[in-house]
């Protein structure tokens, strides 16, 4: 019933912690103009736009797509905008494949965005709410309890936190786009950092970065018309579940799990460890790495800390994770999920450059938001599914 | 106003008055802690207990909730952190504890500040109790509460679940 | 393409203010809407929810309704920041892809809990229009004055919408404005932001409404007189005032093409229009003969406008005209943004 859709087009922003040069306009067209002329079309080409970001309290403007219409050439076209919190990059390429699959666009350009620097991006995540208790914890503050239980019951050593930190920061290095390029990094030194939220560390802990990610994507019969190389979506899925009740399972949500199951039947998955090439998946403390290769089934319960330790999700390892440098270490939230999705791409196309995994045909891209309850993942290959 | 590579940079700052309601299925609960009571609700559905009532619904059989249960005072610590970022209008010295705290009674862990002992000293399992503001300034909200402390007693071992909710 | 239809609705009966959250206004209409219909929680294949945070005053809005649904264990569910009407798209398109076959669509607006007329303000160009706070009633009646001068509408024509309106909505239970009045009535009263009065704006109330998809024979099962979607479409002008024909509507008329809203007579038509000049403009845009066609029988916006629910209503009282046979073919259609800057456009016909 479903058309088949390939991103054909990526394009991003040099993402950092404040674009002063360029207005919101301006840092979205940033990335739509890479991605227009990675795709080889032009803005006149696109059949309908789909864009998502965080909650407008971030920037100051009320539902933003409407004043970008004409920053985007879509005076008469389909604007579509989409508000999934944290995982709303990636649901948001989500609705654009839609599009495509369902036979109603050709041609889609999908954008993720956030110019956190122009609005208080703390207090935008943060704000009292009247009644309630303000312990003044932030999204740290949030889930360093739950890391807390994850290394309670899975025995995890202390270190792995910032053998991941390590990594991604390291990754970052080779990706030209990042937010933050730190090149000396060691164990030694990432383990002196501070306690944050006691237990994430200052490494540990994302950036707040202004930054716009955008995909054109397409149908069949005009991808196969185009002689660049493309990323076929194998399969996409969703999946949400409430912010708390009693009993919740918050280290490993069964939301995710159901999640990348759903992905796994769909794209004919049956042992991800092996059959997948590289993982870009959403990581903004670092313990959330081996948290999410048990979620995601990657590894058993209590066992994805020794993927870590072991090295396997290295550039070099048996399973790369976030060879970008992930959320880690660039983090637009209204883009980032859409940045995930966009890398994996990347990695299939052989477009990533110096952070790209050799051979790499078969790739993940994975996002989160809310309390860990809102889950999107979509899988892309160089074949056609 | 700030200029930069000949970029002007100009701060407006939006300002947007909000009437802001609890609703009917959090009365009870708000009622209870302008009196120094912690009160929770049940669901007719699953039978357990939230406190606090958020939205006065249950989420897993989106029912609204129904009698009242008081819960507490005691309660266990389920999972915590200590945080050591200094905050804008911080009003805790870092560094300070924020926990999940299980009131005995409560089917749903509640939020709020261990104080009272070195924040290593903290630990999952810990047995708490809450340390009430004065009287005149107990209000509709748990900052009636001003913080958790230790009670003493042994700690409860919880199962594989720790830290989990 | 599959055949989906509208096969039940929930609406909140409105009133000017409530005390209840967003998930008590909520959790009632899908409870409702479930149950019209006659099915359980666990046989909807998607949930996709309309509101936005500026609406609510709080990042992250939309977070609590999912309690309101009861996702668990998980569900499918999307958010979009904006009108319900534009959640139902999105649904359409996932039923589209054949991913499932029954969808829940819900929105809501404490449209009373916050200042809408500035809150609106906030949609406009951060950089050159929002710092003078113009006011959405104040760019809307820019256009009218506009469409005045150009002899596009009348003052009288407008004030026979809202007569008209206002009238329809004694049958409308979820309507709070309703009653008699006489254009003449209407005229006499004082201008509000000139050219409009009081009665030419949409009625701010708080609401939520709900609205349940099927594809094929789902949808056959599930309804005795489905109304059936045979065209649907969106599209977007330019937001600046200045930079666009205000005495029409481009994206409306070129939705309703695309929707095709031309191809046959239309007995019903919803239209979320929340200034009377823009009833006229819209009818004029989708080549609707208001002597042909009833507009908005529910009142429309102008005696219940829940931001962000008010396009999801026209489709719930489109689709209920339907069901009840009254109409044969009906179009429903929300807006969004300045001056009818971006417009949905549907069809739907009962077998």
């Amino acid at each position: 019933m479903a058309e088949r859709c390939a991103v054909v087009g990526v394009g991003q922003t040099n993402h950092t912690s404040c674009r002063a040069d360029v207005s919101i306009a301006g840092l979205v067209r940033e990335a739509v103009d890479r991605a227009l002329a990675d795709a080889r079309i032009s803005i006149d080409d696109v059949d309908a736009i789909v864009i998502g970001k965080a909650p407008d309290m971030l920037e100051g403007i009320a539902m933003p797509e409407l004043w970008l219409a004409e920053a985007l050439a879509a005076h008469g076209k389909p604007v579509f905008r989409v508000h999934t919190a944290g995982s709303v990059g990636g649901s948001t390429a989500i609705v654009a494949a839609q599009h495509v699959m369902a036979g109603i666009h050709g041609t889609v350009l999908t954008i993720g965005f956030e110019k956190q620097s122009d609005g208080n991006a703390m207090w935008a995540l943060s704000v009292p709410i009247p009644f309630g208790m303000p312990v003044h914890a932030g999204a740290g503050g949030y889930f360093s309890p739950i890391v807390r239980g994850y290394i309670n019951r899975s025995g995890a050593p202390s270190h792995i936190g910032v053998m991941v930190a390590v990594k991604d920061r390291t990754n970052a290095c080779k990706n030209p786009y990042a937010h933050l390029h730190e090149p000396d990094w060691t164990l030694e030194k990432a383990m002196e950092t501070p306690m944050l939220w006691d237990p994430i560390r200052f490494i540990e802990t994302c950036p707040s970065s202004d930054g716009a990610m955008a995909l054109v994507l397409m149908n069949e019969e005009r991808a196969d018309r185009h002689s660049g190389p493309k990323a076929w979506i194998h399969g996409t899925s969703m999946r949400s579940e409430p912010t708390a009740f009693a009993g919740r399972e918050q280290v490993s949500p069964r939301a995710g799990e159901m999640c990348a199951e759903d992905l796994w039947r769909k794209a004919g998955i049956t042992n991800p460890a092996k059959q997948i090439d590289v993982v870009e998946m959403y990581v903004p403390f670092a313990w959330f790495e081996p948290m999410w290769l048990e979620n995601l089934g990657f590894a058993e319960r209590n066992q994805g800390w020794r993927m870590v330790e072991d090295g396997l999700t290295e550039m070099t390892g048996s399973l790369p994770v976030n060879p970008s440098g992930g959320v880690l270490s660039t983090n637009p939230i209204g883009a980032s999920g859409m940045i995930r999705f966009g890398e994996a791409c990347m990695q299939v196309m052989g477009k990533a450059g110096e952070h790209q995994i050799d051979g790499a045909r078969k790739a993940v891209g994975h996002a989160y938001g809310g309390g860990s309850q809102f889950f999107a993942m979509w899988l892309v290959s160089s074949d056609k599914p | 106003m700030s200029e930069a590579d000949g970029i002007l940079r100009v701060r407006q700052p939006i300002g947007v008055q909000y009437r802001w309601s609890a609703g009917p299925n959090a009365t009870s609960h708000l009622q209870g802690l302008i009196e120094g009571r912690l009160i929770g609700k049940r669901c007719p559905g699953c039978e357990l207990v939230y406190f606090p009532p958020r939205n006065g619904v249950c989420p897993k059989c989106a029912r609204i909730l129904g009698a009242d249960v008081e819960v507490g005072p005691r309660g266990t610590v389920t999972t915590f952190c200590i945080v050591n970022v200094p905050f804008l209008g911080q009003k805790v010295k870092i560094p300070y504890v924020a926990a999940q705290i299980l009131l005995d009674g409560a089917d749903i862990s509640m939020q709020h500040l261990i104080q009272e002992c070195e924040a290593d000293e903290v630990r999952i399992g810990m047995r708490v109790e809450p340390v009430w503001k004065d009287r005149s300034e107990w209000g509709p909200t748990l900052e009636s509460i001003a913080h958790f402390r230790p009670t003493g007693e042994p700690d409860v071992k919880l199962g594989a679940e720790a830290g989990a909710s | 393409m599959r055949d989906v239809a509208i096969v039940g609705t929930a609406q909140r009966p409105s009133q000017i203010e409530t005390n209840l959250t967003s998930v008590e206004l909520i959790l009632p209409v899908i409870h409702e809407a479930l149950t019209k219909v006659g099915i359980e929680r666990s046989e909807v294949g998607f949930w996709c929810h309309g509101s936005c945070d500026y609406m609510s005053g709080q990042p992250f809005s939309f977070v609590a309704a999912v309690d309101a649904i009861g996702a668990w264990p998980p569900i499918v569910e999307s958010h979009v920041e904006a009108d319900g009407a534009l959640a139902l798209y999105e649904a359409w398109v996932k039923i589209q892809t054949g991913e499932c076959d029954v969808a829940v669509v819900f929105s809501n607006g404490k449209t009373t809990s916050g200042p809408i007329d500035r809150i609106l303000t906030l949609q406009a160009d951060p950089y050159t229009v929002a710092p003078l706070w113009p006011g959405f009633d104040a760019m809307s009646a820019l256009q009218a004055r506009v469409c005045l001068d150009a002899g596009v509408v009348t003052e009288r024509a407008m004030a026979e919408v809202a007569a008209r309106s206002l009238a329809d909505a004694k049958n409308n239970a979820v309507a709070y404005a309703k009653g008699d009045h006489s254009v003449d009535e209407l005229l006499a009263r004082p201008y509000t932001v000139a050219p409009l009065r009081a009665h030419d704006c949409g009625l701010p109330v708080d609401g939520a409404n709900a609205v349940v998809l099927a594809a094929g024979d789902a949808a056959r099962r599930l309804a005795k007189r489905p109304a059936w979607i045979r065209g649907i479409d969106h599209r977007i002008d330019t937001q600046r005032l200045g930079a666009r024909n205000l005495t029409e509507s481009n994206s409306a008329r070129v939705a309703a093409q695309h929707a095709g809203v031309g191809h046959d007579k239309v007995d019903v038509a919803e239209l979320l229009a929340p200034y009377t000049h823009q009833e006229l403009l819209l009818r004029s845009a989708l080549g609707l003969d208001a002597d042909k066609t009833r507009i908005n029988p529910s009142g429309g916006a102008l005696v219940a406008n829940p931001a962000m629910a008010a396009g999801l209503a026209r489709f719930a009282e489109a689709a209920e005209a339907i069901f009840a046979g009254g109409a044969d073919r009906a179009v429903a259609h929300c807006t969004s943004g300045p001056c009818l800057q971006q417009n949905l456009v549907c069809v739907m016909e009962g077998e």
